[in-house]
């Protein structure tokens, strides 16, 4: 298990990490979420040994991880750039890990030969063994600076960004494939992102950060389906945001108290996060609020409307199944099926 | 595709327009020429006329001269040590200049360029004043019966300065864009300090390391002000060949002059072509990375 206790590291003025905890049981596969600037890379490259925390403890199961130096580590890291040894083929890059070992416990040569081979296998790409990396693509860079870091077996691997500077369609597969090798090996992986999507879709658990502070730890439907906090809710998935201010149990927008429960929330200035495929579309005076469309793009199997809201002058964009019919000029009614009220912290 | 006559005369037209009139492009192409024909070509011609003007004969003799042996000798022995401490001193400095982030790190790249900024005789002069008789270190020195001025030491150390920033120029630009993530991926992968600069930072840069050396080399053997200060032109002792070549053509013995110098200039032809070879391996190494 990977241990990180109250963990803060400043650049300058500027807090990367804030007071960072977090526990990675064995096996997982943890996606560390976030906005640029969040802390989230910092922090895998302190796991990893290549900085250092100010305050702050990182164990691996039970032993102190920051008494060791990044090469001691047994932590395989793969870059975003992925760093792969330019001046040698992929064999020799994969090899890398295996050749700088103590001479009293390096392999003899056909070991490291059968086992470069296993980890080409492996990611599928035995056949470029004698190429350069200048010669691969960015997928291929990709799955072999996975297996460079996979040679030395690691005890956890870390991936920074690992499908950053892909196009979209290899994005994809590279998605299912990192899964479905995480299956097989079982090592316990942690990888960062800033796409929720791709969190949500890879990870057993998502981290989320922001500004240096993990805002929510969970599985991905939980992230998705509650939210912990207003940047939770507002950063995983699209949310329509409306200022409300809850007053005696009420929840009022632009002075009018809506038709809605505020499910304990605090009184005064507050935000209302609802998905935009949870509000509910009807005709004028079934919902809670009322809204003019304005504009209405069809696409795919939904059609998204552009309402401004007869109560506090706001506009949002609502979806809607496309056999419901909605013109512009229409009055309808709006109704959230699902939301929750935040504090607002501004 | 088929082109119509206005499209193709078009394309012609804009072509006019994105170059210079033929005129105008006739006119600089020969100021250049012209001027390489008088600076560079007819020097260069006229070390070699002057240098054969009594024979092949008296070429080579003037070569195997013990005066001229002797200065060839201790310019190749300068430039041996020179260019070996300022690859390690320059290797040095691009590392920590390049993957290090340190207080004080613009005040020693301008360090490293100084001695392009000073005169190449005030440098000289400055190791008289540390090292000469009446110097800082002067006394201390010769009560130790240590030779540093008018002895091979002296000529090294105003050849070390002259040239240190060569290596170290040509690598730190090479090094800042290569980034630290491959050391940092060899580091994590557990290799060591040392396996790390030798197994990727060091073929990383070699071609820099070797046009580096190149300059360096050039400027080593070609260094007259500085070394003309501390030498003393004591003869057959401690001559540079580019001091000898003063020395004898002061003295009208215009073959000898020349033979030397030719050698000098043809160390000049021989660098350039290095250095044409080295500097397309360059570009290629610079290859675009992952994104």
């Amino acid at each position: 298990m990977i241990e990180v206790k109250n963990i803060v590291k400043k650049f300058g003025a500027f807090a990367a990490l804030d007071g960072v905890d977090l526990k990675v049981a064995n096996g997982e596969l943890l996606a560390l979420l976030g906005p640029s600037g969040s802390g989230k890379t910092t922090l895998l490259r302190i796991i990893a040994g290549l900085d250092w925390p100010d305050t702050g403890e990182v164990s691996f199961d039970g032993e102190n991880a920051l008494a060791r130096g990044a090469g001691e580590r047994h932590v395989g890291f793969v870059f975003q750039h992925y760093a792969l040894f330019r001046h040698m083929t992929v064999f020799e890059n994969v090899a890398f890990g295996l050749r700088v070992q103590p001479r009293a416990v390096r392999k003899d040569e056909a070991s490291i030969r059968a086992r470069v081979k296993e980890l080409l296998d492996l990611v599928q790409l035995d056949w470029l063994s004698n190429r350069y990396p200048s010669q691969l693509s960015g997928g291929q860079r990709q799955r072999i600076a996975l297996a460079r870091a996979l040679a030395i077996e690691p005890r956890i691997l870390l991936l920074d960004e690992p499908f950053g500077a892909l196009d979209a369609k290899v994005r994809k597969e590279l998605r299912q494939w990192l899964r479905s090798l995480h299956q097989e090996i079982h090592v316990t992986s942690i990888f960062v992102t800033h796409d929720q999507e791709e969190a949500l879709e890879v990870a057993n658990r998502v981290v989320v950060m922001d500004k240096g502070r993990i805002e929510q730890i969970g599985t991905p439907g939980e992230v998705y389906d509650n939210p912990a906090t207003a940047f939770v809710h507002g950063f995983i998935g699209e949310s329509i945001v409306l200022p409300v201010d809850v007053r005696e149990g009420r929840v009022r927008l632009g002075g009018k108290a809506l038709d809605i429960a505020a499910h304990g929330a605090a009184c005064g200035a507050s935000k209302l996060f609802v998905r935009r495929h949870d509000m509910q579309i009807g005709p004028a005076g079934t919902g809670a609020l009322e809204g003019a469309v304005r504009h209405v793009r069809t696409f795919g199997p939904i059609q998204r409307a552009e309402v401004a809201l007869l109560e506090g002058e706001t506009v949002i964009e609502v979806d809607a199944p496309r056999d419901r019919e909605i013109r512009t000029g229409d009055i309808i009614g709006l109704h959230p099926r699902r939301y929750r009220i935040f504090a607002a912290q501004d | 595709m088929q082109m119509t006559p206005s499209q193709s005369s078009l394309i012609s037209a804009s072509d006019d327009l994105r170059t210079e009139p033929r005129p105008v492009r006739i006119v600089i192409i020969a100021i250049a020429v012209v001027f390489l024909i008088v600076f560079v070509v007819l020097p260069l011609v006229v070390v070699f006329a002057q240098a054969f003007s009594k024979g092949v004969g008296a070429y080579f003799s003037a070569l195997s001269d013990p005066e001229a042996l002797s200065a060839i000798r201790l310019t190749l022995l300068v430039a041996a040590i020179s260019v070996s401490l300022n690859l390690v001193f320059g290797i040095v400095a691009a590392w920590a200049i390049a993957k290090f982030d340190f207080r004080g790190k613009t005040f020693l790249i301008s360090l490293i360029d100084l001695p392009f900024s000073v005169s190449p005789v005030i440098s000289g002069l400055v190791f008289v004043l540390l090292f000469g008789a009446q110097g800082y270190w002067g006394p201390w020195l010769q009560a130790h019966n240590i030779h540093v001025l008018f002895a091979v030491p002296g000529i090294a150390l105003a050849t070390i300065f002259v040239t240190f920033p060569f290596v170290a120029r040509a690598l730190i630009p090479l090094m800042q864009e290569q980034g630290t993530q491959e050391e940092e991926a060899a580091i994590s992968l557990g290799a060591s300090g040392l396996q790390t600069f030798f197994r990727v930072t060091l073929p990383n840069i070699k071609w820099g390391v070797l046009y580096g050396v190149l300059l360096c080399n050039a400027r080593a053997m070609g260094e007259f002000g500085a070394v003309s200060v501390v030498s003393g032109h004591i003869r057959g002792e401690t001559n540079t060949m580019p001091l000898l070549v003063e020395i004898l053509y002061n003295e009208y013995q215009f073959v000898s002059s020349f033979a030397i110098a030719s050698l000098l200039a043809m160390l000049a032809l021989i660098t350039l072509v290095a250095k044409t070879i080295l500097e397309r391996h360059l570009d290629e190494g610079q290859q675009p990375r992952g994104d």
